[in-house]
């Protein structure tokens, strides 16, 4: 394999503590070595991306995405989402399981990483927790380990049955899996011949839509914790997907102060929207969990910037545009992310938030690397995978959602300023974009 | 997990909701809110020009002019008194209901909607089960769209012929309401014995305390009336059980209050809107209907005792015996009926502005 030097760049590898102007040499995959500028010796012959003026970072990971595959190929494939991954910066992506059908087996876990699904950077499944993920019976844990599956999950539904939830994250623990729970306690959100579309508030009710309420997420995380509580000597590990409320982060702020094992995500949608963006019935601002109040909102800004938040996932959800163009109401839940993560973490985080470029890439790479324990991921050390992000952290740009790699356009973000423009994502030393 | 956290907090103010494109259409009528006091009072003007003119001049208006329905739901009062308003100016209507056309088969909101613009409507009616539907397929036609109710959201229409009702009962100095000068249902109109208020200001309702009672939650009639009412400064009091009316209605707008108990809000009225218990959107509610009527039921001794000189509105369908007694829908201060004509010669006004502002005007979009 040809060798690949990085040169000029200013290298920022927060979980290594390196933070100037360095080269990077890259060897059949792995990083080889990193050195002041022209200082490598063994670069002769390597091809060469100048990125002078450029920052050089881990390639992004995105715990949380829905690449559709297998059995909704018309929304996204492995290859357009992974496509799309690359573009935002993305190297590893954990495809959730709730594909049709729901991977709860060792062979769709080893299906999504088969080298036919021709993804441009690595997928890494999370297996569903229960089989079909009904929420009943619990799924072979060492088996989807080993077929590669890196956590599991029903997400799109809670586990909400307390016994299952307490065997599923005592058997995760056993395996050395975390659980990533999509918490909704559904009793709150479904009724008769309804579900609920946005948040409950004023702005549902002004809106004639049925209200998601804040306590089905913050119960389903005090319920979930109490459980990790009595499951303490276990090493039992409880990950919060796409968390949304004050009320929810209060709980893992103080399960934290108790040092148990409680992590949790933010998608970018819930630190900078409101349920206002909803506006008159855009249906690219229906996701689940909801957007919240602006109380909300500013309490997800407020955990990022104090380090409670661990990651920042997209939970990029492709739909069809004609699944989008129906009643508010009809609408299926979510929105695309991948290519437009960097770009607003860059924007209000670190410009407008002044969160310190390295934290803002710590919370997109190193951590929910570390979350999911993907060895050699997440940094630039010598020896480490060779995923790379080389991007403009000065470059202003408009994010045009019609020029999109992914299947679908269904964002809320189509024509908003970015902020960081991405020049190349390198996977395993394989230039996976470039940009024009 | 986390590395060293910042000892100061900050906050960052990401952008606000963008501002809402819609209307797209000058002619459309999506929610009581889009309208301007100017352009209610022109409603309301044309209303009673347009119920006063000789029918035979009056269908020269809208002459072949094409006007579509489309029901999703079931519907007496409007979808008859729109059909009327319509086809009183002249314009050819048709009816598209959800049963017995190719929505069954799954066609969408979009594609019924452009099917029937292709079929040369001009403008559509729209019932809608799905709160927000008028919108959709405002946006995806960009022909006028009227809102004929939609899902638990909004009813513009009613609430402008609700309007119509109060201002007919309207004494200008007192800020009473009488409903003896109900004008009379069997037979023509007779002329109240003082001037029709059809030009309104926001003092034109100020002193005027309606109260709207029962389902809130899911009523489309409440909603309206709660955005229109106000903005001509009427006092509007919400009243029932926590269960149809929650805590948060009081935000939906200014003017607007919560009181539960019921004698007291009547005692405060000049206005009582009567709501049915929506049994379809109820979804799994657990209703007492006695201990409802006990608290909530507008009856005859209740009325003669806290309310005397009130109007009694209600928006049909009345459950007779539920949410008002026969006696009292059928009293000396029902105006229940004259609300059902009203809604003739208010979608009359609605339907002219619809095909009439997209000639005068062209498209905003």
């Amino acid at each position: 394999m040809t060798a690949l030097l990085i040169r000029g760049g200013h290298l920022i590898d927060p979980a290594a503590g390196v933070d100037g102007l360095k080269d990077v040499l890259i060897k059949d995959g792995r990083v080889a070595e990193i050195a002041g500028p022209g200082k490598l010796k063994q670069a002769n012959g390597a091809e060469v991306l100048d990125a002078t003026g450029l920052t050089v970072a881990p390639g992004l990971v995105d715990m949380h995405v829905h690449l559709r595959e297998p059995g909704q190929g018309y929304k996204e494939t492995i290859a357009t989402g992974t496509a799309a991954a690359a573009a935002g910066g993305f190297t590893s992506v954990a495809a959730m399981p709730n594909t049709r059908p729901v991977n709860d087996s060792p062979e769709i876990t080893r299906w999504m990483q088969a080298p036919e699904r021709a993804a441009v950077i690595r997928v890494f499944p999370i297996a569903a927790a229960t089989r079909g993920s009904k929420g009943e019976a619990i799924n072979d844990f060492a088996a989807l380990k080993s077929a590669g599956a890196v956590a599991v999950s029903d997400d799109g539904l809670p586990i909400l049955k307390d016994a299952v939830m307490r065997e599923t994250l005592a058997a995760a623990a056993r395996v050395g899996l975390s659980v990533i729970q999509h918490a909704e306690d559904t009793r709150m959100t479904h009724g008769a011949g309804w579900v609920a579309s946005m948040n409950a508030g004023p702005a549902a009710f002004r809106l004639g839509l049925r209200g998601w309420p804040n306590e089905a997420e913050s119960s389903i995380v005090e319920r979930d914790i109490r459980l990790v509580q009595e499951l303490r000597d276990t090493r039992a590990h409880l990950h919060v997907a796409h968390i949304s409320t004050a009320a929810a982060l209060a709980a893992v702020r103080q399960a934290r102060r108790n040092g148990l094992r409680v992590t949790c995500e933010v998608a970018p949608h819930h630190f900078l929207l409101t349920e206002e963006h909803v506006g008159l019935y855009d249906t690219n601002a229906k996701m689940c969990p909801p957007l919240r109040s602006a109380a909300d909102r500013d309490a997800m800004i407020e955990a990022i910037l104090d380090g409670v938040v661990d990651a920042i996932a997209t939970d990029h959800a492709p739909h069809a545009v004609h699944e989008k163009e129906v009643e508010f109401e009809n609408a299926p839940n979510g929105i695309t992310g991948l290519e437009t993560a960097l770009g607003l973490c860059l924007r209000w985080l670190h410009k407008e938030g002044k969160l310190p470029l390295g934290r803002v890439l710590s919370l997109l790479s190193a951590q929910p690397a570390a979350l999911l324990n993907l060895k050699g991921r997440g940094t630039l050390v010598a020896g480490s995978f060779a995923d790379v992000v080389v991007f403009d952290p000065k470059a202003e740009w408009t994010y045009n959602a019609r020029q999109t790699k992914s299947k679908s356009r269904n964002t809320p973000f189509d024509g908003w300023a970015m902020q960081g423009k991405v020049r190349w994502t390198v996977s395993e030393g394989r230039i996976a974009y470039a940009s024009d | 997990m986390n590395p060293s956290a910042t000892p100061t907090r900050r906050q960052i103010h990401p952008p606000p909701a963008p501002a809402s494109p819609f209307p797209y259409h000058p002619g459309s009528l999506l929610s009581a809110s889009d309208l301007t006091l100017d352009e209610i009072s022109h409603i309301l003007t044309r209303a009673t020009i347009l119920e006063n003119q000789d029918p035979l001049t009056r269908d020269r208006i809208l002459a072949k002019r094409r006007v579509a329905l489309l029901f999703y739901e079931s519907s007496t009062r409007t979808r008859t008194s729109f059909e009327l308003a319509a086809k009183g100016l002249g314009a050819d209507t048709t009816l598209v209901s959800s049963l017995s056309s190719s929505i069954e088969k799954g066609e969408t909101l979009k594609d019924t909607g452009l099917t029937l613009r292709a079929l040369g409507a001009e403008a559509i009616i729209l019932r809608h089960n799905a709160s927000g539907a008028p919108w959709l397929l405002e946006s995806e036609t960009r022909l006028p769209v009227l809102n004929a109710g939609d899902g638990m959201h909004e009813h513009p229409t009613q609430a402008l012929l609700d309007l119509r009702t109060i201002l007919a009962h309207l004494d200008p100095a007192t800020k009473a309401c009488h409903p003896e000068r109900a004008q009379r249902v069997e037979g023509p109109a007779v002329p109240a014995a003082v001037p029709r208020i059809d030009e309104v200001t926001p003092e034109t309702l100020s002193g005027v305390t309606v109260t709207i009672v029962g389902d809130i939650l899911h009523s489309r009639v409440a909603r309206s009336n709660m955005l229109l009412l106000p903005r001509l400064g009427a006092r509007v009091l919400l009243c029932g059980p926590k269960e149809l009316l929650p805590e948060l209605a009081a935000k939906a707008g200014p003017g607007i209050e919560i009181e539960r108990d019921f004698n007291a809000a009547l005692r405060q009225s000049q206005v009582v809107m009567m709501l049915r218990i929506q049994a379809e959107r109820l979804a799994g509610m657990q209703l007492d209907l006695e201990e409802y009527k006990a608290n909530y039921q507008l009856s005859g001794p209740r009325l003669a005792t806290q309310a005397p000189s009130a109007i009694v509105m209600h928006p049909g369908p009345i459950i007779r015996g539920l949410e008002v007694t026969a006696g009292v829908a059928d009293g000396v201060q029902s105006v229940i009926l004259e609300q059902v004509r009203n809604g003739v010669a208010i979608r009359m006004a609605v339907v002219e502005r619809a095909l009439l502002a997209a000639a005068q005007q062209g498209g905003r979009a």
